[in-house]
């Protein structure tokens, strides 16, 4: 059985269409990653999942349950981690697991043996009698991440677990929801590819409110494996450099370009066979001095690239 | 389950964030400080006018009553600007912060929370008033003599149903925005018009505000059979004071139906 299950999801914040039709599935067990752009819809997606916003149309169902329809019975499922979990200030950690605990009804010794076993797993024994109000940032998203495993979810909602964390914060996140894998359904939505591509085995992409493909993370790099140019020109050439990446925009065999330096320009090509005869031809023609041409495996990053491009066109 | 954790969960909070000391604090010392002042105030203008004696000679000498007066004026007077001010964030702060997102995202019925609020405000300002009540009692008591206890205890009840009205419409406006300052705004506006259309004598005899005149009757010992016999008082100016009581409840339960309801309907 799909762990979350979504038909035809529309949502509209008066003339923003947040959602447009968004349907997909997740299989149990899973590690989805959710990517999309900034605004595509991912967190209102998550946000009707868990029941705290309505649709306007479509259906969505967790562990065959429908959303909305079963008397907080898919609440008692979730586990939800907001993109920036807001706490009681004046509560600590222990209380504030405490707290969510008795939501779900657990006796007393359930209580106490979760809260220490989740402060245990997500390092906050140290501050678990510290008030949340003086917690960082990283310490509150790793609180976030306890909490939404109070009652060993089956599935879990994570909005942007990481993307307000520092590098540090980031891997120690990453390594913590990695190692759920197996334990429950986790449902990530995020925007930063690195991460996806890091610990998800399955993608879905998601662009102006629709899914525009999902499938395996192994699956999507081989069906987009195109390859991808790397060129990178002299540092004194950057004007003329821009000029000319400029230019590929009308050349019917490319997809897009992305710039991770300022001399440097990552070329993404829908018929790579055309490329390589002519991109070379092209810079030197152009008047560039190149100080690097190659081909290489096209990444998630890429791939997304490539997608949303192509959506938006 | 969900009243109980939500209950619980906002009875921290009043204590951790000494909105209980606050209101505590307040109501005690109007509760201790109207009796001296009913009692002392001629000895105040005395000292204070330079023709104090001949002013104390127009005025009639202090009564028990004029404490009840003193005491019912400060408590509810203030009594109403606690209630607005510990309730108008206290919907409006968790929606805007996100703290009612993540709670609600778990088995934690909307109703549940609204009311766990409003059980833990009630808890306050009846435990408040039980400390100012005494305190009022006691001064009273050594100034003045011994007031009516069943008299003195109705006066401290009809209070706490009129605070109660302020602090359920003050949760109904903090549930309707995010803005806890338009909440306030809203509930101030909602004071100021019971205040004004409880001062006209056919309305009025409907409103809240009449309670505070059967409070002032019961506390000075002329309303107390009423309490026992469940006889209509009647009232110098028109009416009975039963409908305003009925009126009062009513007001409780409807604003706190009408929150559950309007909270129920909102997304988060």
């Amino acid at each position: 059985m799909d762990a979350v299950r979504v038909e035809g999801l529309r949502k509209r914040f008066g003339r923003v269409t947040a959602l447009n039709g968004l349907s997909l599935s997740v299989e149990s067990g899973s590690l989805f990653g959710f990517l999309g752009p900034n605004g595509a819809g991912k967190t209102t997606a998550i946000r009707i999942l868990t029941g705290l916003a309505g649709a306007d149309g479509g259906r969505a169902w967790l562990s065959g349950i429908e959303v909305g329809k079963g008397n907080g019975r898919t609440a008692r499922l979730l586990g939800y981690l907001p993109q920036e979990p807001a706490f009681y200030p004046w509560m600590t950690a222990a209380e504030m697991l405490d707290h969510v605990a008795r939501t779900f009804g657990l006796n007393a010794a359930e209580r106490r043996r979760s809260t220490e076993e989740l402060l245990g797993l997500c390092g906050l024994k140290e501050a678990s009698r510290r008030r949340i109000g003086g917690f960082s940032g990283g310490m509150k998203q790793r609180l976030g991440i306890a909490q939404a495993l109070v009652n060993r979810p089956a599935i879990l909602l994570l909005d942007e677990p990481v993307s307000s964390l520092d590098p540090f914060g980031r891997k120690e996140l990453l390594d913590l929801i990695d190692g759920l894998r197996g334990r429950c359904t986790v449902f990530m939505s995020t925007h930063i590819l690195a991460d996806v591509e890091r610990i998800c085995d399955t993608v879905g992409i998601i662009d102006r409110g629709r899914l525009i493909v999902q499938a395996s993370k192994k699956a999507l790099l081989e069906t987009y494996a195109a390859p991808v140019f790397d060129i990178e020109a002299d540092s004194d050439q950057e004007a003329a450099f821009r000029s000319w990446t400029e230019s590929l925009a009308r050349v019917p065999w490319m997809d897009s370009t992305v710039f991770p330096e300022k001399s440097t320009v990552r070329v993404l090509v829908n018929d790579p066979a055309a490329a390589k005869r002519e991109l070379l031809a092209s810079a030197v023609k152009a008047g560039l001095v190149l100080t690097r041409f190659e081909t290489v495996k096209p990444t998630l990053e890429d791939v997304f690239i490539k997608l949303v491009s192509r959506a938006g066109d | 389950m969900g009243f109980g954790s939500a209950f619980r969960k906002e009875w921290l909070e009043q204590r951790r964030t000494y909105r209980l000391l606050i209101v505590a604090v307040v109501l005690l010392l109007f509760g201790l400080m109207s009796p001296l002042l009913a009692r002392y105030t001629p000895e105040i203008i005395r000292m204070a006018a330079p023709q104090g004696e001949e002013i104390i000679k127009l005025l009639p000498p202090p009564t028990a009553g004029d404490a009840v007066d003193q005491y019912l004026k400060n408590i509810t007077q203030f009594g109403v600007l606690l209630a607005l001010f510990m309730t108008m964030g206290t919907m409006s702060l968790e929606k805007d912060r996100g703290t009612a997102a993540l709670m609600l995202s778990k088995p934690l019925p909307r109703s549940a929370f609204v009311l766990g609020k409003f059980a833990s405000l009630a808890l306050t300002f009846t435990l408040s008033l039980l400390l100012a009540g005494a305190a009022g009692f006691y001064y009273t008591w050594l100034l003045f003599g011994p007031p009516d206890p069943a008299g003195w205890l109705g006066l401290n009840v009809l209070v706490l149903i009129f605070l109660l009205v302020y602090v359920a419409l003050t949760l109904l406006c903090s549930t309707m925005t995010k803005s806890q300052v338009l909440a306030g705004g809203m509930s101030f506006g909602l004071w100021l018009t019971l205040s004004l259309l409880g001062a006209f004598p056919r309305i009025g005899d409907y409103l809240p505000r009449q309670l505070t005149d059967w409070a002032a009757r019961l506390g000075k010992g002329t309303g107390v059979d009423s309490i026992g016999n469940l006889s209509p008082l009647i009232d110098g100016r028109s009416g009975t004071y039963w409908p305003a009581l009925a009126v009062s409840l009513g007001l409780i339960a409807a604003s706190l139906l009408v929150s559950c309801l309007i909270f129920k309907r909102q997304e988060l």
